[in-house]
Formats: structure tokens, sequence, C-alpha cells
């Protein structure tokens, strides 16, 4: 039994902001299938040689043209990847939706978690653009052998988490987003349009929360610096390895998939968000961040990379909850789904009944 | 207040009776909230928040208005968050917990067909401002309706173990619904003044459209009982003490505190 296979159509979801674009996409899968993959060589060279120029000519590329196998595997790979980002996502912070301190903070952090699950969704459609089913990368990600950002591995303890996420992990996420939408596979750089103007709408009431926080009581200040203290080296490593490191940076440039390296965003991070603590009068917990007149940059402390490759190993605080909770909600919801497509088989019967009876 | 029926109800039935709608939605708002990020799929993830955010919507709009009525000063956080268990008036039934997909859908059809029922009523009654939140409920409520109507339908008529589990689900809530009609002074003053529709009225319609979604979905409807719960008078099932303390921990903790 497959998503597909689901009536979804007639579930009235009102998500309002569901991208009918994508829609049409997958519905061109079909035609995708193997001819593009397996041209002969002779014309490859060909094909690539377009591909390129196109790419170049900074021309998007769309699901129903040829290109070269790797340019595919990466696309499903990155994507995929921040699909599930967007879905574990939603975890740390709907831990604090029933905890919520008012009702508009309740309001606004339901709908953002809805946010982040809808951008799930236009992800795992744009990755079905490239010939994979949801279905398939949802079991990648059961089975543990997909990644997501690991930053959803770390605990959310107080409700100032709550604030300090939409303020440095939405705003990483805008960092690294704000590019992909001039990336050049169209779906892709299309579904971005749409998901960074809610991040930074995401960014603005997260950093709203700190402020109000860093404001208010004594016992509040301490709660927003402490919720900085945790997260601000795991939303600095967000940016992935080193540029040294990056085993994919180099080939994704030149795709135009990426545009900017790991250091350089992590860079242009830095500088944005450091002058934002010193307005909240709160401390980044790295004692060598200091403004450079030399670069106009900000220079910072080394990373622990240790602890970057341990979270991304499985051995984070929180890889093994996540996780967990994922499945037991995929477990659990397995009698719900099998009984939508028990009914759907049962209406499309009765219909072919009546059409005989006619 | 624009109540100008020569029966005007007291201050107090009318602050009671809006506070019996807005906890109710809250609390239910609250219960749905509880499924973000654990549904059967992403689709149904975001409908539960959809129906959770118009009802949080709606008890904020209402616990206003019920703050006004009272005349205190106080707002609606302060009622939300600072009162206890018997002084919330919400139905029994929503603060019932979620279950599984399949209970959650039930309650929510039976809570939101009469929600239906009312706000349909309320929307042109005498209490100008509760019309005013009424016609907007209603929209809301319509959907509410359709998509715990088309899942109750989709599990009912769905496996042999779906059926088996919403029957179930359908069996233990039902005796809740005995209070949804169960008129009392307050219920009375408020028909008399014009404002709330007859307990009869709505349950008629009520039932009618129960009994046409349970025979598309397959389910019997359970005889009616005697109910011993009376939350829209503050008498509430162990159930609210925990939501509340989960809810009102941060209020609680940090007294005077603005977030
Ligand atoms: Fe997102
Ligand atoms: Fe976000």
């Amino acid at each position: 039994m497959t998503h597909s296979e689901l009536p979804y159509a007639n579930s009235c979801v009102r998500l309002g902001h569901y991208d009918p674009e994508l829609a049409v996409y997958t519905q061109g899968l079909d035609s995708l299938g193997k001819d593009c993959l397996q041209t002969p060589s002779a014309d490859t060279a060909a094909l690539t040689a377009r591909f390129d120029a196109k790419v170049e000519r900074d021309e998007k590329i769309e699901p129903k043209e040829w290109m070269p196998d790797a340019y595919r595997r990466t696309l499903v790979r990155q994507i995929s990847q921040h699909a599930h980002s967007e879905i574990v996502g939603m975890l740390p912070e709907g831990n604090w939706i029933t905890r919520a301190p008012t009702l508009r903070r309740k309001a606004v952090l339901i709908a953002k978690v809805q946010d982040e699950g809808g951008h799930g969704m236009y992800l795992y459609s744009a990755a079905e653009t490239l010939g994979v089913s949801r279905d398939e990368l949802v079991a990648q990600l059961l089975a543990g052998t997909a990644k997501y950002s690991s930053i959803f591995n770390y605990p959310t303890l107080t409700w100032a988490d709550i604030g300090a996420i939409g303020w440095l992990v939405d705003g990483a996420a805008i960092m690294n987003q704000i590019p992909i939408c001039r990336c050049s596979y169209g779906p892709y750089a299309r579904a971005m349009v749409r998901i960074c103007r809610e991040e930074s709408f995401h960014q603005r009431q997260g950093f709203e929360i700190m402020m109000t926080l860093a404001r208010g009581t004594p016992a509040q200040r301490a709660m927003a610096q402490d919720a900085l203290n945790r997260w601000w080296w795991p939303s600095v490593m967000m940016f992935g390895p080193s540029d040294a490191e990056s085993q994919h940076t180099a080939q994704s440039m030149r795709w135009k998939i990426k545009r900017f390296t790991n250091d350089e965003l992590r860079q242009h991070f830095i500088d944005v968000t450091a002058p934002q603590a010193d307005f909240l009068k709160l401390t980044v917990p790295d004692p060598e961040l200091r403004w450079d007149e030399a670069t106009q940059h900000y220079r910072c402390g080394e990373i622990d990379w240790s602890e970057f490759h341990r979270v991304v190993k499985g051995h984070g605080p929180c890889n093994r909850e996540r996780l967990q909770a994922r499945r037991s909600a995929h477990e659990q919801g397995r009698w719900v789904r099998e009984a939508a497509s028990a009914y759907a088989e049962k209406t499309r019967a009765r219909a072919r009944r009546l059409e005989e009876s006619a | 207040m624009s109540a100008s029926a020569a029966s005007a109800p007291s201050e107090d039935a009318r602050l009671r009776y809006v506070l019996r709608l807005a906890d109710t939605s809250l609390i239910l708002g609250q219960r749905l909230a509880e499924w973000v990020g654990h549904a059967p799929a992403l689709e149904e993830d975001l409908g539960l928040a959809n129906i959770a955010l118009d009802l949080i919507g709606q008890a904020r709009l209402l616990l206003s208005y019920a703050a006004e009525l009272e005349g205190r000063g106080r707002t609606e956080d302060e009622l939300a968050f600072l009162r206890d268990a018997p002084q919330f008036l919400n139905l029994t039934l929503v603060e019932q917990p979620n279950g599984d997909f399949g209970r959650t859908l039930v309650r929510q059809l039976l809570v939101s067909a009469f929600q239906l029922e009312l706000y349909e009523a309320l929307k042109t009654c005498a209490d100008a401002r509760l019309a005013e939140i009424a016609a907007k409920a209603l929209k809301e409520t319509r959907y509410h309706v359709r998509y715990s109507a088309s899942w109750v339908v989709r599990l009912g008529d769905g496996t042999a173990q779906s059926h088996a589990r919403v029957q179930d689900a359908l069996d233990e809530l039902w005796p809740f619904t005995g209070e949804l009609f169960a008129e009392d002074d307050v219920d009375a003053a408020m028909v008399a003044a014009g404002i709330a529709p007859r307990a009869a009225a709505v349950q008629a319609r009520w039932s009618a459209r129960i009994d046409a979604v349970l025979t598309e979905a397959t389910l019997s409807r359970p005889a009616d009982s005697v109910f011993p719960w009376h939350g829209k008078g503050g008498v509430h099932t162990e159930h609210l003490g925990y939501m509340l303390a989960e809810m009102q921990f941060l209020q609680r903790a940090y007294p005077g505190a603005e977030w």
C-alpha cells in the first residue's frame, strides 16, 4: 500500500499553501523512466554538453529533460534529506505545543510546526519529480539509512528553546535555502521560494520570543541565555563540514545546485546573528568570537567537529527518540492507512458495479 | 451588551454560557494539538493541526468576550491558564483522551456536529457579539464535520479491524453525548433570552446528521444511557486535571511573567 493510493484528494485537507505545480510535475513521472537513463554513450556526450550549456546559461532543468545520473542522484539525496529534516524537525518543536505559555504562542507554534510539515510535503513532491516515490524515501528515513539535519537530535528542554530554534535554526535554514531558490533544478528552486518565505516568518517569531524572554524576569533571561548556550554551536554546525572536508561541494557548485560553500554560508550566518545576540544582550558561547575590522567579518573559535560527527553517526542526545517517534507514528497509523485504501477499493468496486448495471 | 429582550439573562448565566463554548473549543483544541507530528500520515498531521488552530482561535475570541463580561480585568490567557479544573466549563466529552486516530475522529465528529448546530443558531441570536463569533466559527466547523465524517466513514467501512476499532470508540464515547443536550439553568436562561437554541431542536438535527454518517460508515448507534458527568457545570473526569497541569505549567511556575 502506498501513499498515492490513499484517497487524500477528498480528505478535505486545507493546506492553504500546497503547490499545485508540484502535483503536476509528479504526473510526468511515468515518462521519466529508463529511456532517459540509458541513452547510448555516443549521444550521452551531446546530451551532457547541452545540459551543461543550459546550466551555464542559468536556465532551469525541468523533470522531463535529460540530466546526468549523478545530478539526479545528488538532487534526490539533497532534497530527500531536506524533506526528512522538515518532518523530524516537527518533533522537537511539537514537544512544546501543549505547554506553550499563552494562547497566541500556542497558535503560532502549531502553525509553525504545520508549516514544516507542509515543507516536507513540497520537498517530497519535488523529489518525486526525479523518479523516486515518497514511500521509498520515508522507508529510508524509518530504516535509519537516510540522513536528516542533526540539529533535530538535540532536545527542547525549556520554552526558550522554541525561541532559540526559530531564531537560530530557522535563521540558519534561510541562509542555506535562499541560494537554492536559484538552484538549476526547477521544481526544487520553486519549492524553495515559498519555503523561504515561511522560514523567514519563523525566524522573526523565534527572535521575538527571545526578545520577550531577554527583556523579561531574571529567570526568563537565564532561560534565554541557557537556550543560546545549547543551540549556538549545533546551529553553526548546520552548514555541514568545512569546505576542506565537504565531499559534494565542488560538483554541486558546478551544477548550480549549490551557490556558496558551507564555510561561506556559515560565515554569513555568524555575521548576521552575532549582532542580534548583542541586541538581545545575550552572550554567544564562544569566547573567541570578535569582530575583525580587516576582513569585515566576525572571527570565531574552533568548531568541535568530533561532536558533529558523533551526532551525524547517531550518537546525539535524541537520535533514537526522534527516529522512534517517526517509526511509532508510522506503525500506529498502519491500520488507518490500510482502512483508507480498503475503503477506496470498495468505492471503486461499487462505482464499477453501478456502471455495469447501467 | 445588546440583549434587549424582556427576559435578559443574568450576566452570570451569560458568562457561564460563553465560558462553556470557550472551554469546549480550548480543551478540544489542546487535545488535538497532542497529535501534531504523530498522525498516521503527513496529510493528517496537517489536517488535525488545522482543526486545532481553528478551535484555539475560537477559544481566544470567546475567552476575550468572557473576560469582558466578567468585568474583572482578566485576559484570555488569565482565564485559560489560571483557572483550576472546577472553574472550567467544557463538555466532558472533549477532555477524554485521544486514544487512537479513530477514537479522536469519532470524538471530533460528535462534538463538531454539535457545534455546527449551535453556531448555526447563535449566528442570528440576540447577543451581537456572540453572533459574530458564531458566524466565523460556523465556517470552520463545517470543515471539521466534513473532515471527521469522511474519516469515520472510511474507518467504519474500511477493514474489519478498523470497523471494530471505531465501533468500540463510538460505544465508549457515546454516553458522554447525553450532556450535550441536557438543558440546565444556564441553558434555560439563555434560551429564554433568545440567545441559545432549544436543546431538543439541536439534538434532533444533530441526531439526524450523526445517523446519516453512521449508516454510511456501517456503524451501529449505541443506546442512550444515564450519564453521571457534568463538565459544563464544572464537574469533570480525572483527565482534565492532567491536561491543565501540562497546559498551565509555565504560567504557574513563573507567576506574573510576560511571554
Ligand atoms: Fe521548514
Ligand atoms: Fe521553519
